[in-house]
């Protein structure tokens, strides 16, 4: 494998990571969904990368639905579903911006002394990859936890699956990841549509300690 | 073998496959139960027949030893379910809970839970198996929410982002023992194959598996219900319909579980890798522990009986965690007891709930002197649970405290703690439930009881007297988990 190859897929994981540094101070929705997008666009990218230099054509599938299937049908649906729920103008702050970055740095940095350290005997690109690859698992499960709107929720999810799909390509010679990334797009779909049919529009932490009773059929 | 000859293993797949085809355009309800209990009861013979005829593995598929015991039980329950399921739903029915369209995509999706379920436990492949179990959880999320009310809405969303976030974390685990496999095994479909994996398992890089574990442990692990994982669990229990609490109770949880146990096999060749036990016994216990004192304050019946499965999913990964003969043993038999006894309680608790109309322990009172039959069913049922003589779970908790006060008797305490704390809260609910003041509807049930004595009288024979074939079995599957 050249050197340039390595640069090229190199930048293209470390760009994933910077993206999802940046999704974490998104305060508005419209926003949230635009970064997003551009991490899709990235990771199909780097997917089809992937697929070039190993020589791996059934990679180009999975590039194909990352481009399609996360950079333009989801985030076209979920602008309709926020139109249609009234929270497309929401701005939510449910930790303060400061903490969340110093969280993910954190995470990045932990993801890298782990997996640096436990890949010594792997190639180079996959070391790197997996170290990425798990930042923005990571990262994805940090925009999780400090979201509590369902939009957002699901962007959080499909950027942590999008870590998947890359430690998955970067995998060198993986069987089903093409079936993998099916099978992910199908959760999301449901997601996604459960989302619409049912309006959910938050997570289950409520302040309206009644309301948390009810959910959990505790009431006498 | 021709092509034409019976294959099991291909039917205990295609049987559900082609019944949930047939149940998503069949129009009839009362005709789509009885398909239902008759492809899972054709599933059973087939996964029965699995015991004397058994295929090669291939590369996708394989039973051995092990599994074959996962696959009979799965499918054991799932028939007796479907047959509970079929008098549960003519009473939902007819109070006009669930409408005929909603049944046609109940039943479809139940022979859908049964596929992926099935398939994660023959899968040969570590890949396969995570698609499958991801089919199974979608299957069971869409059942959770069938009753469209917010509680249950509510309860197949939370389930359904827990779980999705648990299948994540378990994926990633998985692309790591890949990355740890294929240096030695080599690329491709290989590197996923399970029964190469565990010959050349020595040979892998320890510290990869060590960090694929603890991923496949948290992945998993919310699937298993194991605390602080477990969150999904009551919800999900308490808000679907009574069938689906009984198969996600006896069997999605020791699907998931097994998928654990096959990955702690191979850490366990592997002479550089952590030892997988102590994080399970840790596990265990906390849920055991945890889920114990959570018993006490319920006020829902169905939310009562899924803490109790978190408490004994706890105590069978201790049981697993702990290892040896005995231990690995006892474990066995406590999950194939607490899935008899658990799916006969929310057969009986279903009913109850359906004439009460209510789930609330505080509304449903003197059940013995109202429903006899179900009453001393319940009854019954939670002796059982609660680990009393001369029930099966009596032997198989007898066993797990016994070894290990035999090898760490400091683990035994907080072991017989969570044991006696789950048992007191159990009977102090069951007591005003079963012999109380009667309270509610004196309706006659248009319950099917069958399933639920089935189930207990297994329970019963197997703590009076175990067949020597049976424990002569057990012990060589008890062997293999190390």
């Amino acid at each position: 494998m050249g050197q340039f190859d390595f640069d090229v897929a190199h930048l293209l994981a470390g760009g994933l990571v910077l993206i999802s540094l940046t999704m974490l101070y998104q305060d508005r929705l419209y926003a949230l969904i635009r970064v997003f997008a551009l991490h899709a666009f990235v990771l199909a990218l780097s997917v089809a990368w992937q697929a070039a230099i190993q020589n791996a054509a059934h990679l180009y599938i999975t590039a194909a639905i990352a481009l399609v299937f996360k950079g333009i049908i989801i985030p076209v649906a979920l602008h309709r579903i926020m139109v249609r729920l009234g929270i497309h103008r929401e701005i939510e702050t449910v930790v303060g911006i400061g903490p969340t970055m110093l969280a993910g740095i954190g995470l990045v940095a932990l993801s890298m002394v782990v997996m640096l350290r436990v890949t010594a005997e792997a190639d180079s690109l996959a070391r790197e990859d997996l170290a990425f690859a798990l930042s923005v698992v990571l990262l994805g499960l940090l925009l999780m936890v400090t979201r509590r709107n369902a939009v957002s929720l699901v962007v959080g999810f499909m950027s942590l699956e999008n870590g998947l799909i890359l430690a998955a390509t970067g995998a060198k010679g993986m069987p089903l990841v093409v079936e993998i990334s099916v099978a992910f797009s199908v959760l999301i779909a449901f997601i996604v549509i459960g989302i619409f049919l049912f309006q959910i529009r938050e997570r289950f932490d409520t302040v309206d300690v009644g309301a948390l009773d009810r959910f959990r059929g505790e009431r006498r | 073998m021709s092509a034409l000859s019976f294959n099991p293993l291909a039917a205990v797949l295609l049987i559900p496959a082609c019944a949930t085809v047939l149940l998503a355009v069949l129009p009839s309800y009362r005709l789509s139960a009885r398909l239902n209990v008759l492809a899972s009861l054709l599933t059973l013979l087939s996964a029965v027949s699995l015991l004397v005829d058994r295929p090669a593995p291939s590369q996708f598929l394989m039973v051995d030893d092990l599994n074959v015991v996962f696959i009979v039980l799965s499918t054991l329950v799932g028939f007796t379910t479907s047959v509970f399921s079929a008098s549960y739903i003519a009473h939902e029915i007819e109070i006009g809970r669930l409408s005929p369209a909603s049944l046609r995509f109940y039943h479809a999706m139940y022979q859908v839970m049964m596929l992926g379920m099935n398939l994660a436990l023959v899968a040969n492949n570590i890949g396969l198996m995570w698609v499958a179990i991801e089919i199974a959880t979608l299957s069971t999320v869409l059942m959770v929410g069938i009753y469209r009310t917010p509680e249950a809405i509510e309860a197949a969303w939370k389930y359904f982002i827990l779980g999705s976030v648990g299948i994540a974390l378990a994926l990633f685990g998985t692309i790591l023992v890949y990355m740890a496999a294929r240096p030695v095994v080599g690329e491709g479909l290989d590197g996923m194959t399970w029964t190469l994996l565990i010959q050349r398992v020595a040979l892998f890089d320890p510290a990869l598996l060590n960090v694929a574990f603890v991923f496949l442990l948290l992945g998993y692990g919310t699937k298993v219900g194991l605390t602080p994982l477990h969150a999904w669990l009551p919800d999900a229990h308490a808000e679907g319909p009574t069938p689906i609490s009984a198969v996600l109770s006896g069997l999605l949880l020791n699907v998931a579980l097994y998928a654990l146990l096959r990955f702690k096999i191979l850490l366990a060749a592997n002479p550089g890798a952590i030892a997988p036990g102590p994080l399970l016994v840790t596990m265990g216990l906390t849920s055991l522990v945890f889920a114990a004192f959570m018993l006490y304050r319920r006020r829902d019946i169905k939310r009562m009986f899924a803490y109790s499965s978190i408490e004994h999913m706890g105590i069978i990964a201790f049981a697993f965690g702990m290892g040896g003969p005995l231990a690995n043993f006892a474990g066995l038999l406590h999950m194939t007891m607490h899935s008899l006894t658990k799916s006969a309680i929310f057969f009986s608790v279903g009913h109850i709930s359906q004439i009460k109309g209510t789930q609330k322990i505080a509304d449903i009172r003197g059940l013995t002197v109202t429903h006899p039959v179900l009453g001393w069913g319940l009854v019954l049922g939670v002796v059982a649970i609660a680990g009393m003589p001369p029930l099966g779970i009596f032997t198989s908790e007898f066993l797990v405290v016994s070894s290990t006060f035999a090898r760490q008797p400091l683990l035994a305490l907080p072991l017989v703690l969570g044991l006696l704390v789950g048992f007191g809260a159990l009977f102090l609910q069951l007591g005003a439930v079963a012999f109380g003041e009667p309270l509610g509807s004196r309706a006659p049930a248009k319950a099917s009881h069958v399933p639920m004595f089935a189930h207990l009288a297994l329970v019963l024979v197997a703590g009076i007297y175990l067949p020597g074939p049976l424990v002569a079995w057990f012990q060589h599957v008890a062997r293999i988990l190390g």
